[in-house]
């Protein structure tokens, strides 16, 4: 297959197209934060800067992001926390039902948002909760266990055990051994569960709009926008989100490549 | 784990000392207690609705428990075209993103391997529409298939669409919108299990004759089946209950109703609390099985 016609051409050319469609609604988002667009943002207008200097002046956009960003982070510290302790059980200990869990940690992922939404929702009426800020938060944390799971499972089972048996064979109790050689070990695995939470967390829509009661996040104002038309306000928030993000993976990368370059250089 | 593939290896706790079962049942008792209260219980509490009946000269929203199935029957007579809709269009939505994502997983995780830069860059790229709102994204493609738009004049003046033809709120849209938000959801499985692939079977493959064609389908394409498997599963599942891509005010239209968009105006329109969960009910069950049948035959249970 090597030099082929396909192998050389074919497949770069394909593969070039598929991100650049992957990519186009992207650019889009971010051309038409800069549109001067008055009430609907669809046709082009003219480039201006106000929608990004003037970000809150349009109704409801600023307020929905607080929202947003208080759940994502609530919802991320919690669901970190319990999913992270799962993955080290899981990896660390041989227990009976182990696979069990593993189902039961499944089943989320593999049921369809509108039934865990719909579940949550039937569950808060028969007990006769109210839905607000706290029901959004038990369902962000709901989706967000199994990924963090998955996540940092993979880290551990990477991890060498050899380095926490030194640890003990120095006399290091359990909880010094953990938190000085298991947790920073881990830390990485944790923190991309967390950035995989949070952005899970800040985009959901479906279920958060089964249980949102009155409370309007980011995507519940798009969403309800979308019926007249969507401000460029909102599409100037997409773009700082999606630059943010860019620059936290960017980030990431090129410190772990230099670590490793590191390693490399010492071995 | 069907998702490990997104991961790197697990399954090692074999080679780790056997420690006590106590500690790991402390670890896991938040994670487990949280699942049956909010995970379990919902869908015990799904189906109880399920069986629900309206309280005779109630007020709308209040039902009471009736142990009977007349909201499975009114789905049998009243909703299986959105069932079939949902099923149809989470097919197509799932093969149309392996056709684009499989080229794209090879190339990067193959034939990108001699150059670590560009598969960052590129898998950078696949992930970045994961960071822009997915509601703002498919609205970002209405637009460009909207009436007035360019490529909605272009295609009429080339008589690939009718005069009058539309682009949004049929079929095509529909499938297009759904293909493309879960394109990344296949690449990256498919990929996790590409980058693995060891070049040396394929060179046996071609040592002993094989062509290039058959050593992709005997040695490429079942070496890296656990990534189809996630992919299509990480495709499916959400497809088929999805109702964003569906609705009017996105890229649907009334024809293109899927049975998430039924549930979701039951449930949070009408007040209809019992069809609604009768129907998620529907759509769950429809889905284990599917999903434990596919799992079943291609036979990688080893995923759980």
């Amino acid at each position: 297959m090597r030099g082929s016609l396909f192998g050389r051409w074919l497949l770069p050319v394909y593969s070039a197209l598929a991100v650049i469609l992957l990519l186009i609604p992207v650019v889009y988002t971010i051309v038409f934060s800069f549109n001067a667009s008055v009430k609907s943002n669809i046709l082009w207008k003219g480039f201006t800067l106000e929608n990004w200097t003037h970000v809150c002046d349009a109704r409801g956009v600023c307020a929905s992001v607080a929202n947003s960003l208080f759940i994502g982070v609530i919802a991320t510290l919690i669901a970190t926390a319990i999913g992270t302790l799962m993955a080290i059980a899981l990896v660390r200990f041989k227990f009976r039902g182990r696979a069990l869990v593993n189902i039961l940690l499944f089943l989320p992922m593999a049921t369809p948002e509108v039934v865990l939404g719909a579940g949550l929702a039937a569950q808060f009426l028969a007990v006769g909760f109210g839905k607000g800020i706290v029901t959004i938060i038990i369902a962000h944390v709901l989706f967000c266990i199994s990924f963090v799971v998955v996540t940092v499972k993979a880290r551990v089972a990477s991890l060498d055990p050899a380095l926490e048996e030194a640890a003990r064979d120095l006399y290091g109790s359990s909880w010094q051994v953990f938190w000085r050689i298991t947790f920073p070990l881990l830390l990485p695995g944790i923190l991309a569960a967390a950035l995989l939470s949070f952005s899970l967390s800040f985009d959901d829509f479906i279920i958060t709009r089964f249980n949102n009661g009155g409370v309007e996040t980011f995507p519940i104002f798009v969403y309800t926008a979308a019926a007249k038309g969507v401000p460029a306000e909102a599409n100037v928030v997409a773009s700082a989100v999606f630059i943010l993000a860019l620059v936290i993976v960017i980030v990431g990368q090129a410190s772990s490549a230099a670590r490793r370059k590191r390693l490399a250089r010492e071995a | 784990m069907a998702f490990a593939a997104l991961g790197s290896a697990t399954g090692t706790a074999d080679r780790t000392p056997l420690k006590t079962s106590r500690v790991a049942m402390l670890l896991l008792l938040p994670g487990l207690a949280y699942l049956l209260l909010f995970f379990l219980t919902p869908l015990v509490s799904l189906v109880v609705t399920s069986v629900e009946q309206p309280v005779p000269f109630g007020d709308v929203g209040q039902f009471q428990l009736a142990f009977n199935l007349q909201n499975y029957a009114e789905i049998g007579l009243h909703y299986l075209p959105h069932f079939a809709r949902a099923g149809l269009f989470a097919i197509l939505a799932t093969f149309f993103a392996l056709l684009i994502s499989y080229p794209l997983a090879y190339f990067i995780g193959v034939k990108a391997r001699r150059w670590p830069a560009l598969q960052a860059v590129l898998l950078t790229l696949v992930i970045a529409p994961f960071f822009v709102s997915f509601l703002l994204r498919t609205l970002a493609w209405k637009a460009i298939m909207s009436d007035d738009s360019t490529l909605v004049s272009v295609l009429r003046s080339l008589s690939i669409l009718p005069s009058d033809g539309h682009l949004t709120g049929t079929w095509f849209s529909v499938v297009f919108g759904l293909t493309y938000n879960f394109i990344p959801f296949m690449t990256l499985p498919i990929y996790a299990s590409l980058e693995r692939l060891d070049l040396r079977y394929l060179e046996a493959g071609s040592d002993l004759y094989a062509s290039p064609a058959s050593t992709f389908w005997r040695v490429t394409v079942p070496l890296s089946a656990p990534g189809i498997v996630s992919g299509t599963l990480l495709t499916f599942i959400p497809a088929s209950g999805d109702y964003i891509n569906a609705s009017s005010s996105f890229l649907g239209s009334v024809q293109t109703q899927m049975i998430g968009n039924v549930i979701q105006s039951k449930f949070l329109e009408t007040e209809q609390y019992p069809t609604a969960a009768a129907m998620s009910v529907a759509l769950m069950a429809v889905i284990v099985v599917l999903v434990a049948g596919y799992v079943a035959t291609t036979g990688t249970e080893d995923l759980l």
